[in-house]
């Protein structure tokens, strides 16, 4: 019995592949958009990690200023002494052949993790450990890197370089000495690793180094932080793939039940047990999701592939930190696909399992259960998302922080789509009491009578227009805001770095006669309410009174911070501690009032402002080694040149403004070209789904159509009909998309973002992108109706007249 | 007895309030005798083979199918009795449509568990059905498609068959020659036949005929 019943289960597949197609399509595409998303996700992880894993010795505890400043060397010397089992670290960035790279100076002798490098190109035998140390140590020494970084620093250093492959892109290791020559450091190190716990009898941390801190290990905790944020959004986006998904997969499943329901019920009364048919029918879906999921998880790895290098070099630009553009296959994101596919095929297959198992074997034998979807459903449906949807209001009004986010987000897309078939059916119900002509009469409420069989297809279709308007939206208003803040921060024709003191007297000399204005641009540590920061100085002239982006402009603000009344702070340390406008804050010994918070796009940290001569009186010795040139915006590029000529100053120490802002915005562009991409495969997967959907209608059309057909309406002028019914039905979506994704991007922009980045943008709208939108689902609903369409156009009269002969 | 049914009643909920169906019905069948079921539309001739094959339960009284009292079974054993027992045929012929003619023909006997190839392809020529064991349903016209329904059932060797109007979709000679068939090859196979039907003229050509009235035996 088992045997004969899984054959005809089987049978169905192998009669209808293109229903088997649809179906495995639907899974395999949900699953892979989740799966790219979540493999993105782990693999730049793997990356911090990896570099984490070098810097921090596999998570041993670290020694160090908690200030962030250097450590004197004899400390090191004192705690050796004292019998503490540490190994020094210098790190430090340096620009080395045009390029920031991070470098990490160890002691090979004490430090117990050293990254393995791969042999050294043409040597005919491998080096013993011994010969390594020794080139390691040097001289010329040798530094380790990632085999693109290596290739990079390759020519530009007299020291060997060599591929291996255990260190993030973007950094270089090597020995203290070496390092700490390249970063031009004497007889300070950056860190201590506490490599053994240390023995009993030695003297506790405190008495040996009172200023210093032992922290305990969180690998990859500081470059966790920084790109949190954007893995938060991929994040948030894999989570609307997920519910999209979920829908699709919800849809397909559906489908297949409802296309068998005639063979179930003829099984059942010929005598297969209802729990039999249950269990065979549930390994059938097992196997199906475990199939599609197979295939999703391929080309969530294609999807992937395509997009990592623009996350990785996103990633690296935007925060510094390392992320490898190559993409290793990994059990967590392999795993969370599967688990998409039999998740999704579980939860659609709960519900069609339980509708099986009640199926009444006296019913007709015909699909109907959409069709015939009562309208109190309906209402109940949408009663239910409205209740959804309030849970998420009160999220985002009331609450703060990630969770209350999601929870709105998550509220926001559940709760409008649930109450998506319901509005239409309203409106359709609108038109159809409206309509005069028959055929048009007969049009609306055939529209209705479809409805309920798309109302998957067409919610998921709303999930991804609503996920494109919300997630397009808040790119604009990140790139409107962002252009802005880079003509208000950037503001100067030339940024110059002279490199030394002597170097830049001689250049602001030279400049002086010629210019319209030399700025300097001066920065260092410092604590701002008891946490890290950064300090500027900023000098009095109309290039920042003008330009400064200022969120809290107020009469007399630059005139108080050239006298030294005040300081101005960021806006991400503003939203932190609740900072505002005229509050005290403590900046080191000072204890200063706040005269205005500012924009500041992109940095993760604290900072403040003083007046220039405040900011020298207070760090005498921060040299004034880099400058903003104001000078007439056309006279830039000769200065540029003459600038070169006169100084021999490298690409890397002067860069005029546009280059600058082009660079900036590059950064910034990639950022979001990884969601653009993701949006857009969101919509495709949208429309398979409503192609499924309409495919296995379409085969139930029949006896709605034929009458029709019967009556003197041409198949032709039938199938536009469809047409144009797919059309209107994707336009009464899109519509309904737009507030969706509109609300969608203040959750993003006030509520996500505010949590995870620290600040709060002005929300733009773009009315052309959503014409734009709106033009594309039609054409999405037009191409998923069309094959069906183009089917009942040339549909055989016989097989219409059957309708008739069957008695259906 | 092959069947015997014993004080059955059985109601429906509808528009209208509460119908009763059948109202005390009694009747008995021996196996391998032939009986057809008459009466006009509503007089629960087509209720009466649901209750009998286990698709519905009656609201009070007995039926037992082969000294299995069926109302008090639950439904794996319903479903085992339709296996191993009972063989339906339905008016609206219910064949599989994803399998060819010569699965459809199989498919209850491998149910059952006992496929005889012999009898299933004698059954299948005196069909006529020997030249489309590759067809799908879909390619057949409705007189085909009931000698397949007919055939799936034939082929399991039930004892009892329970046809509902199996021959209400043919014309006049043709419900005669599958009439014929379907008498012919259950005395082979040593079946009962209990047929529902409108025909008196095929009703007559029965071991026994039951007219029904207002859920009773008339």
């Amino acid at each position: 019995m088992w045997r004969a019943t899984a054959g005809v289960l089987a049978s169905h597949w192998r009669r209808h592949p293109g229903q088997t197609a649809t179906l495995l399509l639907g899974l395999a595409l949900a699953t892979a958009l989740w799966t790219g998303v979540q493999a993105i996700n782990a693999e730049a992880r793997a990356s911090y990690d990896r570099a984490a894993d070098v810097v921090t010795q596999n998570g041993r505890p670290v020694i160090r200023d908690p200030s962030g400043a250097d450590i004197p060397l004899e400390i090191y010397v004192a705690l050796r002494r004292a019998g503490w089992p540490v190994a020094p670290v210098v790190e430090g960035r340096a620009d080395i052949a045009g390029r920031d790279v991070t470098l990490i100076g160890i002691d090979p002798l004490s430090a117990p993790v050293l990254p393995a490098a791969e042999p050294t190109e043409g040597s005919a035998t491998p080096e013993t450990d011994t010969e390594g140390l020794i080139a390691f140590i040097g001289p010329p020494g040798r530094l380790m890197a990632a085999p693109e970084t290596a290739a990079r620093l390759r020519g530009a250093l007299s020291q060997d370089v060599l591929n291996t492959p255990d260190i993030a892109p973007g950094t270089a290791i090597g020995d203290i000495g070496i390092v700490s020559q390249l970063l031009g450091l004497q007889n300070v190190i950056t860190r201590m690793i506490v490599v053994a716990d240390p023995p009993a009898h030695a003297p506790p941390l405190a008495q040996l180094a009172p200023g210093l801190e032992q922290l305990a290990p969180e690998a990859g905790a500081d470059m966790a932080g920084l790109t949190g944020s954007f893995h938060l959004n991929l994040t948030a986006f894999g989570l609307l793939s997920f519910t999209v998904g979920l829908f699709i997969v919800h849809g397909a499943i559906g489908l297949a039940f409802e296309q068998r329901r005639g063979m179930f019920r003829t099984i059942r009364a010929l005598g297969v047990p209802a729990r039999t048919l249950g269990v065979l029918v549930a390994i059938e879906l097992a196997i199906i999701a475990t199939l599609a999921g197979a295939v999703g998880v391929g080309l969530g790895y294609v999807i992937a592939a395509a997009l990592l290098p623009d996350v990785a070099a996103t990633l690296r630009g935007l925060y510094g930190a390392p992320a490898s553009g190559a993409l290793a296959l990994r059990p967590s994101w392999v795993a969370a696909g599967f688990a998409m596919a039999w998740l999704g095929t579980g939860i659609a297959a709960a519900q069609a399992l339980w509708r099986m198992a009640r199926l009444p074997l006296l019913e007709s034998a015909q699909p109907r259960a959409w069709a015939l979807a009562s309208s109190a459903s309906q209402t109940r449906q949408a009663l239910a998302g409205l209740g959804i949807l309030c849970v998420g209001a009160f999220a985002g009004w009331l609450a703060d922080g990630l969770v209350a986010g999601f929870t709105a987000l998550g509220g926001l897309l559940l709760g409008a789509a649930l109450g998506l078939p319901w509005v239409l059916a309203r409106g359709l119900a609108f038109a159809e009491r409206r309509a005069r002509a028959p055929l048009t009469e007969w049009f609306w409420a055939d529209t209705r009578q479809q409805l309920p069989g798309l109302s998957l297809a067409l919610m998921a279709l709303m999930l991804a227009l609503a996920a494109n308007i919300g997630v397009s939206t808040m790119v604009g208003s990140f790139r409107g805001t962002f252009t802005g803040w880079l003509d208000q921060r950037l503001a100067a024709e030339i940024y110059l770095d002279a490199g030394t003191e002597d170097r830049a007297d001689e250049i602001r000399t030279w400049l002086d006669p010629q210019v319209d204005a030399i700025l300097p641009q001066v920065w260092t540590e410092a604590e701002l309410g008891g946490e890290p920061a950064t300090l500027r100085g900023l000098p009095n002239h109309a290039t920042y009174r003008d330009n400064w982006p200022l969120l809290t402009p107020a009469s007399g603000v630059w005139n108080a911070l050239e006298r030294g009344e005040g300081i101005l702070i960021n806006e991400q340390f503003a939203r932190r501690t609740g900072t505002s406008t005229g509050d005290v804050v403590r900046l080191d010994d000072w204890t200063a009032p706040v005269l205005a918070v500012y924009s500041d796009y992109g940095n993760p940290g604290a900072e403040a402002a003083v007046g220039l001569r405040l900011f020298s009186q207070l760090h005498p010795n921060v040299p004034q080694v880099r400058f903003a040139v104001r000078l007439p915006v056309a006279d830039a590029p000769k200065m540029v040149e003459a600038l070169q000529n006169e100084f021999a100053l490298g690409a890397d120490q002067m860069r005029d403004q546009a280059a600058l802002k082009a660079l900036s915005l590059e950064i910034f562009e990639r950022t979001f070209a990884v969601t653009g991409a993701l949006n857009v495969l969101t919509l495709g997967v949208a429309a398979v789904a409503m192609l499924t959907s309409l495919l296995t209608l379409a085969t139930q059309r029949l006896p709605q159509v034929a009458p029709i057909w019967a009556m003197g309406l041409g198949r032709t002028q039938i199938a536009r009909l469809e047409l144009l019914r797919s059309a209107l039905l994707a336009l009464g979506t899109a519509v309904c998309a737009i507030p969706v994704g509109l609300a969608l991007a203040w959750v993003l922009l006030a509520v996500v973002n505010v949590a995870a980045f620290g600040w709060r943008l002005p929300m733009q709208v773009f009315p052309s992108d959503w014409v734009g939108l709106t033009a594309l689902a039609l054409l999405a609903a037009l191409a998923a109706a069309a094959l069906p369409a183009r089917r009942l156009g040339r549909r055989p009269p016989a097989d219409l007249l059957k309708v008739f002969a069957n008695d259906r | 007895m092959i069947l015997t049914i014993d004080g059955v009643r059985k109601s429906f909920t509808g528009p209208e309030g509460s119908v009763r169906v059948l109202d005390g019905l009694h009747l008995d069948l021996a196996a391998g005798e032939t009986l057809a079921l008459t009466g006009e539309s509503g007089s629960g001739k087509s209720t009466l083979l649901t209750l009998v094959a286990g698709l519905d339960a009656p609201d009070e009284g007995r039926i037992m199918v082969s000294g299995q009292q069926v109302n008090a079974l639950d439904d794996s054993a319903r479903a085992a009795l339709r296996r191993t027992t009972v063989g339906l045929v339905f008016q609206q012929f219910n064949l599989i449509p994803s399998l060819n003619v010569a699965a459809n023909l199989a498919f209850q006997a491998r149910l059952a568990g006992r496929l005889d190839m012999p009898w299933l392809e004698e059954v299948t020529g005196r069909l006529g059905l020997s030249d489309l064991g590759n067809r799908y349903p879909e390619q057949l016209s409705g007189g085909q498609q009931q000698r397949v329904a007919i055939g799936r059932t034939l082929a399991a060797r039930p004892a009892l068959i329970l046809a509902d109007e199996p021959t209400g979709n043919l014309d006049e000679a043709a419900a005669d020659r599958v009439l014929d068939l379907m008498l012919e090859l259950s005395r082979d196979s040593g079946a009962a036949l209990l047929m529902v039907t409108h025909s008196k003229r095929l009703a007559g050509r029965l071991d026994r005929r039951v007219h029904l009235s207002r859920g009773r035996v008339a």
